[in-house]
């Protein structure tokens, strides 16, 4: 008897080794051209070259270093500035509608306009991004700060707690678990930004610019191997950097519960 | 789902604000900062400190948008925009849902179906944009699949989690008072899931509206808002450009508010599922 457990891991294990070798029979069959469906070995050698003689670590890391400029960039206007919205009724009042205005615009739309205004290059990505990642900041801070249990403030107010111990103890507290979603978020549009961005408006390296380019020469390899890169960089910040980061914060203060799965 | 909880309570704020006030005050309160932005473009753009042709006025962009529009090119570009939208998303709400129930409703296809779905969540559907040029060719078959492809995996982790979220208690009373697997599945697990079904479709939608314009621009579809706002770029006429982009915020509000309001409030409110 097998525990549930190793079953589906088993069964997990299973699938995934028969869709690839689904891929591979097609791949190998010759059905379609070798430069369009490169076979597997092909894909993993192409990305251990990329990766050994430095270039995917480049890439990597222009495209890491342009998406934290622009996400850094919006945490920090974006999360004081949704705090403050919740406290003071005429900021979120001035705020709100813009917001709601530009919120349901792309940022991807914007990078035509931003190539006109400040050339191509770093500056364009950058600014895509904080755009891209800004309201979702300012939203959840926002409702987070408002979401806060009047009663929490009362108590806190009725034992004596001024307005410095208010907002560290109790309101950032209570407004953490959607100040994670909103970072959570924030780095998930950020990180689609990055990548379109990169396509469009960057001319030399970055991770968005080499599966572009590789278009042009037809190297489907190295584009999968950078699809490879791009999704494990993905995974890698949504699991460990934020799952830890709620883990250790309102996991911790048991603001919200473990999913069951 | 977290995503869920903040909605629902930003909405009710946003509604409890509205309340007690006079529709008049509303409205000036929500054109206020419109007017003071507003002002502030035109003065920066009257006082050239850029160049006129790259910082237009606002009276040159709403000349633009009427121009297109008096022409016909404007909602040509719409609708074939909306069209793709549409296409790419009404399949991806099938497979999607369709997926997420098998998903949540056997343990074996949850098992199978799980790793190969978590595998190709991460990865920003954008980045698959090329790879999709390259197998399926340009135009618009690759783009309404590339679409439907990166809003697909909102819709399953969302109905996934929605139909094991349907409480165990109403399941077993359902079965206890006679219902057979079809009733059950009708009556019980379709609208426990809905709440989550309708987000994770929101999700979606949102996500392929923010890649649609660049798809379109890679695809090199011949009509489309992307592909207007990028091949204005090429005659420097930022005038389109702003008109293209406005609409294009109009487009995604009128989805949320038209679209999904309407339909979370004639189904699962309704039920008495979530408050509005």
């Amino acid at each position: 008897m097998t525990s549930p457990r190793t079953q589906s891991i088993v069964r997990g294990a299973l699938a995934i080794v028969v869709v690839a070798a689904c891929y591979e029979a097609t791949a190998r069959s010759g059905l379609f051209p070798r430069a369009l469906l490169p076979t597997l070995p092909k894909v993993a050698e192409t990305l251990v070259a990329l990766i050994a003689d430095g270039t995917m670590l480049r890439h990597a890391a222009t495209t890491l270093y342009r998406m934290m400029c622009g996400f850094m960039l919006a945490v920090a206007i974006g999360l004081p500035l949704g705090i403050m919205m919740g406290r003071f009724r005429p900021l979120e009042k001035f705020v709100m509608p813009l917001a709601s205005a530009l919120m349901p615009i792309p940022s991807l739309a914007w990078v035509p306009v931003f190539i006109l205004w400040f050339g191509l290059g770093n500056t364009v990505s950058i600014l895509i991004v904080f755009y891209a990642a800004l309201f979702p900041m300012i939203l959840n801070s926002w409702s987070g700060v408002r979401a806060v249990n009047q009663l929490w403030l009362r108590a806190a107010g009725a034992m004596g707690a001024d307005e410095h111990a208010m907002f560290w103890k109790v309101i950032l507290p209570g407004a953490s678990p959607f100040i994670i979603t909103g970072l959570r978020q924030a780095f998930l549009r950020a990180w689609i930004a990055v990548v379109g961005a990169e396509m469009l408006a960057s001319s030399d390296w970055g991770l968005g610019w080499v599966i572009y380019d590789a278009k042009e020469f037809l190297n489907a390899d190295v584009m999968l191997a950078s699809l490879v890169v791009i999704g494990a960089i993905g995974f890698v910040f949504e699991r460990l950097v934020f799952g830890s980061l709620e883990r250790v914060t309102v996991l911790r203060w048991g603001m919200v519960r473990e999913a069951k799965s | 789902m977290t995503d869920a909880v903040s909605t629902v309570h930003v909405r009710r704020g946003a509604a409890a604000a509205a309340q007690g006030e006079s529709r008049l005050r509303v409205i000036a309160r929500t054109a206020f900062p419109f007017l003071v932005v507003g002002a502030m473009w035109e003065i920066t753009a009257h006082a050239g400190i850029f160049p006129a042709r790259l910082f237009p006025t606002l009276e040159e962009i709403a000349a633009a948008f009427w121009r297109l529009t008096v022409a016909g090119i404007l909602p040509r570009h719409i609708a074939e925009t909306v069209l793709r939208l549409l296409a790419g998303f009404a399949l991806a709400a099938v497979v999607g849902v369709i997926i997420g129930i098998a998903m949540g409703r056997s343990r074996r296809a949850e098992d199978v179906l799980l790793p190969l779905v978590s595998i190709g969540a991460p990865i920003p559907g954008i980045a698959y944009a090329p790879l999709f040029m390259l197998w399926f060719g340009l135009g618009n078959f690759s783009a309404v699949l590339l679409v439907g492809f990166v809003s697909t995996f909102p819709v399953i982790f969302n109905t996934w989690t929605g139909v094991k979220a349907v409480k165990e208690i109403w399941v077993r009373s359902a079965l206890v008072m006679g219902a057979d697997q079809r009733r059950l599945f009708w009556h019980v697990i379709l609208p426990g899931a809905l709440p989550y079904i309708l987000t994770g479709a929101r999700l979606g939608l949102a996500q392929a509206w923010r890649i649609l314009v660049v798809v379109e621009l890679l695809a090199a579809v011949p009509w489309g808002l992307g592909w207007l706002i990028f091949g204005a770029r090429e005659f420097l006429n930022t005038d389109v450009m702003l008109a293209g982009v406005a609409v294009i915020g109009m487009i995604g509000l009128a989805l949320e508010k038209l679209v999904f309001e309407r339909l979370e409030h004639y189904t699962v409110v309704r039920w008495g599922m979530m408050q509005s």
